[in-house]
């Protein structure tokens, strides 16, 4: 569990003050992966670089392993540094050294013995899928591949929590999801929390149990990733939802099916968790007699379980329309009726 | 052939003359290294933003190293005498001309140490920072090792600035290929000697940059 309470951050320029980080409270469990999302100069950067102290909070408490790190002394802090790890955008590897002294090196920070690191780091190439590349240096692995070491070597010293400054910003798509896979699996099998920082949605989406929304240094929106994806309460969520489902910009199109008559309907079903996958539609007009028009829909997969968005017209008599409406939000399934403005 | 091309030229004193520069400048390179990379981190290490960020320590650092950069090396090794006396016990021959040898080319290469540690990647010294690392491990493990090739290169123009320096402390008294350049050479208008001492400077000023480049071509690995 991580507590962090009334964390600010104020940077002192010569003619002006920023507010980096404002008042942000957040409780994370443990194992949980938690994303923080928002666009450049939100202050998520600053905010997971407040987490282990590479900048110092102006204000504000952190409790990680029982600990306010926000109090350690130099000394402690370098101990309890070695039980987060960290990895970057750049991924911030030393070329001078091959993959396998790489990952040595937090553990010869930690003064662990050369035959315990030996052992450590060739267990560390094995879960990263880095066989065979030992005495590789950096330069020549590729931008995923380098990425790997960077996680083998932050997961070195066994941390508690894992601190990912916007680990895949740097990668390609595909790239992207291989590192995020990897990510989850280290999550469900070491039980580790994560916490990553990213303005990509998509990895919200594809891996964190919990998000949080920032922005100018605030959290303005934060929960369960489902509940924030289908109810999004501030705007720069709304827009983040936007970018998952593409179908949201093309509203306007719509308009042509919304009209007066009583005898049709536009409405946009939330489908959450397992009712993604059920087959509601023609249920619905199987049971009732009804025509169902699809006007178009998406379905976006989640940490906890799928989330999808469809457009629909419902044709027939105004008492049936009601009835299919009724039997859909019976489902657990949300409803909403749409009207021109 | 060799004797009628060059008649004046006495081959064991070219040979002493040759192991007297080789001896300036290895013993000098080496103290310059040393001291040069000592500088050259306090200069980096106190500077805004970095590990021990002290103003006062920089600027009176930078003070030094400029004052002694801006000395002409001839100079240098005059004002330098009582030191050398002190130091050394004589002011003639090879030893006599080490400690100015040093003085005058570790600020010259504190600076381009400076510069090589600046290319060190901010985010490499950052990541150690949050493994927990200790600032002689920063030191040891991240900055020198990853500033290696511009090190490396950068010492190879110091040691080719040394020759010649050794060149010119020969002509006041500290032996070499300099020194008999000028006192059996252009004193007695034998300029066989001349032109021969110039070869074997220009080939040590080879075998130098040779050995350099080659060395740091060998540990990059970006």
């Amino acid at each position: 569990m991580i507590s962090i309470k009334n964390l600010s951050k104020v940077f002192n320029t010569k003619d002006q003050t920023v507010q980096a980080v404002d008042d942000v409270s957040i409780n994370i469990p443990k194992g949980e992966i938690y994303g923080v999302i928002g666009y450049s100069g939100a202050g998520k950067s600053t905010f997971i670089r407040l987490i282990n102290r590479l900048e110092d909070p102006t204000e504000g408490e952190i409790l990680l392993n029982n600990q306010d790190i926000t109090a350690l002394r130099k000394g402690e802090l370098r101990k309890q540094r070695q039980k987060i790890g960290m990895i970057f955008q750049h991924f911030n590897l030393l070329w001078s050294r091959t993959v396998f002294e790489n990952i040595a090196f937090p553990l010869e920070i930690a003064g662990i013995s050369k035959q315990e690191r030996e052992r450590k780091v060739l267990e560390l190439i094995d879960l990263v899928g880095l066989k065979g590349r030992e005495q590789s240096y950096p330069s020549q692995l590729s931008g995923g591949q380098k990425q790997r070491v960077g996680i083998a070597r932050a997961l070195a010293n066994e941390p508690t929590v894992l601190l990912c400054d916007e680990a895949t910003s740097a990668l390609d798509p595909e790239t992207t999801d291989d590192i995020l896979d990897l990510l989850v699996s280290i999550n469900e099998k070491l039980n580790l929390t994560i916490i990553l920082i990213t303005h990509e949605m998509h990895v919200i989406q594809k891996i964190c149990h919990q998000v949080a929304v920032m922005e100018q240094g605030k959290v303005v929106e934060q929960g369960e990733v489902l509940d924030v994806f289908v109810k999004p309460q501030s705007k720069t969520t709304k827009r983040f939802v936007q970018q998952l489902s593409p179908l949201e910009h093309q509203i306007d199109r719509l308009n042509q099916f919304i009209t007066n008559d009583e005898q049709s309907e536009v409405v946009k079903l939330h489908f959450i968790g397992n009712n993604a996958k059920r087959a509601l539609i023609s249920e619905v007009s199987k049971q009732l007699d009804v025509e169902i028009n699809i006007l178009q829909g998406s379905i976006s997969p989640t940490q906890e379980g799928a989330y999808g968005t469809l457009y629909v017209e419902i044709k027939g008599k105004p008492s049936v329309i009601q009835n299919s409406i009724s039997y859909i939000e019976s489902s657990g399934v949300e409803v909403e009726v749409l009207r021109h403005v | 052939m060799f004797n009628e091309l060059f008649p004046n030229v006495q081959m064991d004193h070219l040979w002493t003359a040759t192991y007297e520069t080789f001896y300036m400048t290895i013993i000098s390179v080496v103290g310059t290294f040393i001291f040069g990379i000592l500088l050259g981190l306090l200069l980096y290490l106190t500077a805004r933003g970095n590990l021990w960020q002290n103003s006062i320590v920089n600027s009176i650092t930078a003070t030094v190293v400029n004052v002694f950069r801006a000395i002409p090396f001839i100079i240098l090794i005059l004002l330098l005498f009582p030191f050398t006396d002190f130091l050394v016990g004589t002011i003639r021959g090879p030893e006599a001309a080490l400690p100015a040898l040093i003085i005058g080319a570790a600020p010259f290469y504190a600076r381009l140490v400076e510069i090589a540690l600046k290319e060190v990647d901010k985010g490499v010294v950052e990541a150690a920072q949050a493994m927990g690392a200790k600032a002689h491990t920063i030191i040891f493990k991240v900055l020198l090792p990853e500033s290696m090739p511009a090190l490396i290169s950068g010492i190879t123009v110091t040691a080719i600035a040394l020759i010649s320096y050794t060149a010119m402390a020969g002509v006041i008294g500290a032996g070499g290929l300099g020194d008999l350049a000028y006192m059996q050479g252009f004193q007695r208008r034998n300029f066989d000697v001349v032109f021969l001492c110039t070869v074997f400077i220009v080939v040590i000023v080879f075998i130098f940059q040779f050995i350099g480049d080659w060395f740091s071509r060998k540990i990059d690995h970006r």
